[in-house]
């Protein structure tokens, strides 16, 4: 028995299990991302909003939720929101990929606070003479929002969205717990069946390495082309 | 509700002990500050090791924190758990992996912290203290390190907050923490997972809300304190 049995990794059924963890976890950062960055521009909105029942519902959200583990959240999700359904839900639920859509909600909602916050700092970081002169200009709170404010603070704010999405990217692990079949469930199942946990291992941490470090570039490329513009 | 926290209220706080080990939320608690208390000098001398002049020891430990901060925790409690007795012959329990996991976890983490409140001091700091003839490692101990840490506890509650979370991830290797005391006790009662899951992430809540509250007086009284007292950034102009 060798120590290191890379064939394992290139080709047959091992290399496919993994295969096809690495692609699921790819969909759920895919599918909790598009979920997660609108969600977290609402969730931004609401914290700078002038009216204080919009900031302290947007403030409980991000406080309730990014103060639970991503595992408690995922429990939840899987084993006790199905219940509060009704029965002709629940069934659809069951019969299409529970897990998958569990770990999607879960993901989402707790990437989507944490994106929330970043952008809220980006909102913060324009000086409030941008909107004020937006407003003065004519330009309706809707109109200023999307036209002068937002744009100038995602500009802000994509660096640490981007490194968010990295924290996405491994959180898609955790996953795991609930049986969504991603990557660290298959490297598990891999070593399971084989005893061969170096080898199975090895593949998951190149398959996280490489996707964290390919974004962890396109920020640093995104920091280098648009400078912070400060005003 | 109440009928479940009286039933199982003793069990999800230590678990099985005195009759089995020690588990619930008294050990997430547990493990989280031991493995924060452990972490602290390691963390120490990785974040003196970024700012090294030498190449030789800022680039692996470089590598060391990048390769830890790319993959998820996950993957470092695996190859601790199903990897490291291969090594050493060692069966290690489930508690031991991820307090060596989460020591880890927290040094490095830790270390970036250490490496930024060094980063941020003027460098008339240390040129300052090489030129009154101190070596470096004392320029370090006495001048640098104590201005670098001065400000480094509200990051050190919030290091205990991400631990408390990162705890949790025992569930997966079966470490009886709270996370998993609850899901036995959701198999136990089998018909009141709503109820457990919601106790579950109350308890988590109460928690980390209280220490993130906590970190956050911790910053106020320090910028409080270092607006009456002359800055330091106004003492390191005059210094230079």
């Amino acid at each position: 028995m060798t120590f290191f049995d890379a064939n394992l990794l290139r080709s047959g059924e091992y290399h496919d299990w993994l295969v096809q963890g690495f692609i699921l976890s790819l969909q759920l950062l895919g599918a909790s991302f598009v979920i997660a960055l609108p969600l977290g521009v609402a969730i931004a909105l609401m914290r700078t909003s002038p009216s204080a029942p919009l900031r302290a519902v947007g403030a409980s959200l991000v406080e309730g939720i990014r103060n639970v583990p991503l595992l408690a959240h995922l429990l939840f999700w899987y084993f006790a929101f199905p219940e509060l359904l009704p029965e002709a839900v629940k069934l659809a639920l069951y019969d299409s990929n529970p897990e998958y859509i569990c770990a999607t909600i879960a993901l989402s909602l707790y990437a989507g606070v944490h994106m929330a916050e970043d952008i809220r700092s980006g909102i913060r970081a324009v000086p409030a003479a941008q909107m004020e002169a937006a407003r003065s200009l004519g330009l309706g709170r809707i109109a200023a929002l999307r036209l002068v404010l937002l744009p100038q603070s995602i500009r802000i704010a994509v660096p640490p969205l981007l490194s968010q999405t990295v924290n996405l990217w491994k959180d898609t692990s955790v996953a795991t717990v609930i049986g969504a079949a991603e990557m660290m469930y298959q490297a598990a199942r891999v070593e399971t069946a084989t005893f061969r946990s170096v080898e199975a291992f090895t593949f998951a941490t190149l398959a996280y390495l490489t996707v964290s470090l390919a974004i962890s570039l396109a920020a640093q490329l995104y920091a280098r082309r648009f400078p912070v513009r400060t005003v | 509700m109440i009928e479940l926290i009286q039933d199982y209220w003793l069990y999800f706080l230590v678990g099985q002990y005195p009759n089995g080990p020690l588990g619930g939320l008294t050990l997430t608690i547990l493990l989280s500050a031991a493995a924060l208390v452990l972490a602290m000098p390691l963390g120490l001398l990785l974040g003196v090791a970024r700012v090294s002049p030498f190449r030789a020891v800022r680039w692996p430990v470089a590598a060391l924190v990048q390769v830890v901060r790319a993959v998820p925790l996950l993957l470092v409690v695996f190859w601790a758990y199903f990897f490291l007795p291969a090594v050493t012959g060692v069966k290690t329990g489930q508690a031991t992996t991820m307090l060596m996991t989460l020591v880890l976890f927290d040094a490095v983490y830790l270390a970036e912290i250490v490496k930024a409140g060094i980063q941020s001091l003027p460098k008339g700091q240390l040129e300052g203290a090489r030129s009154l003839g101190l070596s470096y490692g004392q320029a370090l101990r006495l001048v640098i390190l104590p201005q670098a840490l001065r400000h480094v506890s509200p990051s050190l509650v919030s290091q205990l907050v991400a631990t408390i979370k990162a705890t949790s991830l025992g569930y997966i290797i079966g470490l009886s923490e709270v996370s998993f005391i609850a899901t036995q006790v959701n198999t136990l009662v089998f018909t009141k997972a709503v109820e457990v899951y919601i106790i579950l992430a109350a308890t988590y809540f109460i928690l980390c809300f209280g220490l993130s509250r906590l970190a956050f007086l911790l910053e106020r009284r320090l910028n409080r304190r270092s607006a009456s007292a002359p800055a330091l950034a106004s003492v390191a102009k005059v210094s230079l």
